[in-house]
């Protein structure tokens, strides 16, 4: 699989991503940089990591959407070509309208960082696809603006599409009001276009997929895109 | 030209900051205070040829970058500077 990971200025989880594809999952990695607007057309997979692009100015992910790189993606979404948007990312992906709602600041107005477990909604997805029978992840968190928002007709039409990827859940895999860490709608942690080629989700799976630590749920995201190129 | 700008979320959309400073509010004895919407305040200096042309650039402005419309409201008065 052929991998692009996108840098923007404040970009901070970069080394993650590539580190994890490059040398975990021994994948064919390259640099993207914001300023420059490529040819993706021989990529499988982009993905924009998280940080703090832009100094989060204006809102997380405002300015970002309209670097050059952008463009590129775009018509590299449309084409079918997936991505893949943490954190920050997925604010991103949100801004330039890759991906439906918003993201905004969490309801207990603190950053919070810490590991949280996110049930599968749709394993039907190249990014869920290799779960089998794990339908519940341990993927840490670690975001100020992620507290999902959509009006409530929009996410009706999300679930009817299996557009929800990830919800927060307790350890069971039950979704509760308890185990929502950040106040989003339907405890929505991750969530994709009609077509399944984006998605955008809030916890870090680069953060747990190296084996030197102890948990490396957040592979089942990077080996499933593997297995669908 | 000053363009001044005020960004706010719109109704129903939870505002986390507002509702501290709505509770802190009533908590020092306002308990006249209903609802808090805390937003952006931004002044932006214009080189435009009308009040109409600026009227209409700050606005795409708004629609564009400044605020973003699935839970953002924005408005604007433009007013003539020196």
């Amino acid at each position: 699989m052929k991998c692009g990971i996108v840098v923007f200025p404040g970009s901070n989880c970069d080394h993650d991503c590539y580190h994890i594809l490059k040398h975990i999952l021994n994948q064919e990695t390259h640099w993207l940089w914001h300023k420059e607007e490529v040819d993706l057309e021989s990529f499988d997979l982009v993905v924009l990591p998280g940080g703090f692009s832009y100094g989060d100015y204006l809102r997380a992910g405002a300015i970002a959407r309209f670097s050059p790189i952008m463009n590129s993606i775009i018509r590299f979404a449309k084409k079918g070509g997936k991505v893949l948007g943490i954190c920050n990312g997925f604010q991103i992906l949100l801004e330039c309208g890759l991906l439906p709602g918003v993201l905004i600041q969490n309801q207990s107005r603190k950053f919070i960082c810490k590991n949280v477990f996110v049930c599968i909604d749709n394993p039907d997805t190249a990014f869920t696809q290799d779960c089998g029978e794990k339908n519940v992840l341990q993927i840490p968190i670690a975001h100020h603006q992620g507290s999902y928002y959509i009006d409530p007709y929009s996410l009706s039409q999300l679930e009817e599409n299996g557009q929800i990827i990830f919800r927060y859940c307790e350890p069971g895999g039950n979704v509760s009001v308890e185990s929502n860490p950040n106040g989003s709608v339907g405890s929505v942690a991750g969530v994709a276009n009609e077509q399944k080629n984006v998605m955008g989700m809030m916890p870090h799976p680069e953060r747990c997929a190296d084996p030197l630590w102890s948990r490396t749920d957040g592979q089942i995201i990077f080996q499933s895109l593997i297995s669908n190129s | 030209m000053l363009a001044q700008i005020h960004v706010t979320f719109k109704e129903g959309i939870l505002d986390p900051q507002g509702k501290t400073v709505h509770h802190a509010l009533n908590d020092l004895g306002y308990d006249e205070v209903l609802d808090v919407n805390i937003g952006k305040y931004l002044e932006i200096k214009l080189d435009s040829a009308s009040e109409e042309e600026a009227e209409i650039r700050v606005r795409e402005m708004c629609e564009q970058l400044l605020a973003n419309t699935v839970i953002e409201s924005f408005r604007f008065t433009i007013v003539p500077t020196e």
